[in-house]
């Protein structure tokens, strides 16, 4: 007797739980994402302000580690359970998501209209006709420096190459800091952080990039193995044991104040804002030679996207125009300073360093991150090869010709236009 | 008189007790065994899946850069196993021959805390060595200075020529506990009366251990490498939790299991190939295979068994 009511118990409260969340997802959207450090800005900012312009709908914003996500994701995609909205990596990844029909076109979504062709480009189709995602963010690379260190060594704002090197003498022969802080454990902050940092000086931005994609100009070309000759360079101002030092422990020792300039990406300044308590300050990638055309990496770096096969397709799209709206741009920016919109509207940026940053569009070129666009399709992958690179360099186990070499043999291996 | 033979009945509870099991076992090992060497066999030619037979393997071993990063694994799977075998067992069975002397005190407080570090979990024992090997704020730096010992140190897991061993030696401080254990109970099990015997022969201490008790235990090493054999093999926990995916210095950590997670769910730019990758996942089931078949049929049948 007992028994059967406990049964039937669990069987009413099973069937009962199942339709009270089936009621709630109706009107519930699961953000993926990579963002695990933004977790509580999107709890705390962004989610309310748009509850409170659309009650009714429901936002869960669920991020997964970084390394992990493009993984993470396309398995949950394949099973069927990812979220509504999927936040997209850049070009080839979230295209091949597309193309296998895991997110939505956007062609009829009136709020991609906000972005111009540029911002679009990295999340669109081939042939121009199907954005998929909505372009939320980019980043921007370049110095983040330790002012007091600086004071404390004599030396001012490097703006050419030559005066890097010699602040960073001048830093390591005083001796109460680490000139740079950047280790080479976690490979991908010596490509990102180095190589696409100062790249883009030597191949001229965008003329190299698309130089590269057609095949006129070869890895193996001065432009490309000279940010390798600058990056062996380096290897003399990192801190001891940089072989085992990880992003977390380059970031922890820049904010402790042990560590003179960093090696950054913009996504840096919200969390340095937190945790450094000296005053910082910014210079972009130093030209080779004062007068020089100065490039900077301005990254495409982050959108969102529609997943196709959501239930709530109508919320989402709700979601999606709010997110190109002038009103998410300056929330965004402002409440992550260092991802800069990628609107047409004009946004007004509080922090100091953010505006640093951004002020580098008006002096400098812009361009994007060399190994990112079409180069990354093949087996072996252009982006981690340059990962393995850009370490062997540093450490002194490869020269920068070889790295050059071994790159171009991978990349003309497979690509077309470079064989 | 004689009782008619009676047809023995149909003893169902044997059926029943092994169902359970073997229907889960089916499920969730032998299905997706079969399921994963299936998937090998194909190919994804524009959004289609299409039967290649074996141009997967053909890719794998005749393609220098997937052949060049199979056997780079596949070596260092083979390094991670021989540490393995030359430090974890022999300290295990000496762990366990110190614990089984009746001399010994505290023998419970050291049996436990030899065994726990085997019930943590890979991404613990992963971050807390990462941690304590940190040349900027581990203790290893600063424990080596204390002794005087400072030039020693080095960025091991940074290193290409030392990381491979380095996490080998970690995963061995971890699992020690288990050879440890099993030993320690081949140990106990043998009985008083042939010890005693040995005596009264003449036979103690040392030559004891070499002579009985060590003859007495080989089965259960025999059972300990095939153990160690197999986990070694599947190895990629703790490699993953401490160098990531790429399985950094330029690769020198690289196992089959890492290279195999690579390849199947791709990484950063990389896109995933299920593919490729269960083709990579079949050549890890027949290396293991293999070398439990050549432990089975070359080495477990000449063991010499003794009943007491």
């Amino acid at each position: 007797m007992k028994h059967k009511t406990i049964k039937m118990m669990l069987m009413a409260s099973t069937v009962l739980g199942s339709a009270i969340t089936a009621y709630a997802a109706d009107a519930t959207l699961t953000i993926e994402s990579w963002r695990n450090d933004d977790l509580s800005i999107w709890q705390e900012k962004i989610i309310p302000a748009f509850e409170a312009k659309n009650p009714g709908i429901k936002v869960k914003f669920t991020p997964s580690a970084p390394a992990e996500y493009n993984a993470v994701l396309n398995s949950k995609l394949e099973a069927g359970s990812a979220g509504d909205l999927i936040t997209c990596r850049p070009f080839d990844a979230s295209l091949a998501l597309y193309d296998k029909g895991y997110l939505a076109s956007l062609a009829s979504l009136e709020g991609i209209g906000n972005f111009s062709d540029v911002a679009k480009s990295a999340w669109i189709t081939d042939d121009g006709k199907n954005p998929f995602c909505v372009p939320m963010a980019s980043v921007i690379h370049g110095f983040i420096y330790n002012a007091d260190a600086l004071a404390d060594a004599g030396v001012s704002v490097p703006t050419n190459e030559a005066e890097l090197f010699a602040a960073l003498d001048a830093i390591k022969a005083k001796g109460n800091y680490i000139p740079m802080a950047m280790g080479t454990n976690d490979q991908w902050e010596a490509a990102t952080m180095g190589y696409n940092n100062i790249g883009p000086n030597y191949w001229k931005g965008e003329e190299g990039r698309n130089a590269l994609i057609k095949g006129t100009q070869k890895l193996t070309d001065e432009a490309w193995v000279a940010p390798y000759r600058q990056l062996a360079k380096w290897k003399d101002y990192l801190g001891d044991g940089f072989e085992a030092q990880t992003y977390p422990d380059s970031q922890n020792l820049f904010t402790l104040g042990r560590a003179a300039i960093y090696p950054a990406g913009s996504w840096e300044i919200s969390g340095f804002n937190q945790n450094a308590d000296f005053k910082m300050g910014a210079f972009n990638p130093p030209v080779q030679k004062s007068g020089d055309e100065c490039y900077i990496s301005d990254h495409t770096d982050i959108g969102l996207g529609m997943n196709a096969n959501t239930k709530n397709a109508d919320a989402a799209k709700t979601f999606l125009n709010w997110v190109s709206s002038a009103e998410f741009a300056s929330l965004y920016a402002n409440a992550l300073p260092g991802f800069f919109p990628l609107s047409s509207e004009p946004v007004k940026l509080e922090d100091p360093l953010a505006q640093e940053f951004i002020s580098w569009r008006g002096k400098c070129k812009s361009t994007i991150r060399s190994t990112y666009q079409i180069l990354s399709r093949g087996t072996p992958n252009l982006e981690s090869d340059t990962w393995n690179a850009s370490v062997a360099v540093i450490k002194g186990n490869e020269s920068p010709e070889a790295a050059g070499k071994r790159l171009q043999d991978g990349l003309a291996s497979w690509y077309k236009p470079q064989q | 008189m004689e009782k008619p033979i009676q047809k023995p009945a149909i003893r169902w509870h044997i059926l029943v007790f092994i169902a359970p099991a073997f229907l889960i076992y089916t499920a969730i090992m032998i299905v997706p065994l079969f399921g994963t060497l299936q998937l090998s066999l194909y190919k994804e030619i524009e959004g289609a899946k299409v039967f290649v037979g074996l141009e997967n393997f053909n890719t794998l071993f005749g393609d220098p850069r997937w052949s060049e990063s199979f056997w780079n694994a596949l070596v260092n799977n083979t390094w991670f196993f021989v540490v393995h075998m030359l430090v974890q067992n022999p300290i295990g069975v000496l762990l366990a021959a110190l614990l089984s002397t009746n001399t010994l005190r505290m023998r419970a407080f050291y049996r436990t805390s030899i065994f726990i570090p085997t019930i943590l979990s890979f991404v613990i024992v992963g971050f807390a060595w990462k941690l304590i090997l940190s040349p900027l704020w581990g203790v290893a730096p600063n424990m080596l200075d204390a002794v005087g010992l400072k030039f020693l140190f080095a960025p091991w897991l940074g290193k290409e020529e030392y990381a491979l061993t380095t996490l080998a030696l970690v995963s061995v401080w971890q699992f020690v506990g288990i050879p440890m254990m099993l030993i320690y109970a081949a140990l106990l099990s043998i009985p008083d009366e042939i010890l005693e015997a040995a005596e009264c022969d003449g036979i103690t201490g040392m030559s004891q251990f070499w002579k009985i008790k060590l003859p007495l235990i080989l089965p259960s090493i025999g059972i300990i490498s095939i153990l160690t054999f197999v986990g070694n093999f599947n190895a990629f926990d703790l490699i993953y939790s401490a160098q990531g995916a790429l399985a950094g210095p330029n690769y020198s950590t690289d196992v089959l299991g890492t290279f195999m997670f690579r390849t199947f769910f791709g990484f950063q730019l990389q896109l995933g190939d299920p593919h490729m990758g269960s083709a990579i996942a079949s050549a890890m089931f027949v290396v293991i295979l293999c070398g439990v078949s050549i432990y089975l049929f070359g080495i477990q049948t000449r063991l010499r068994r003794y009943q007491f």
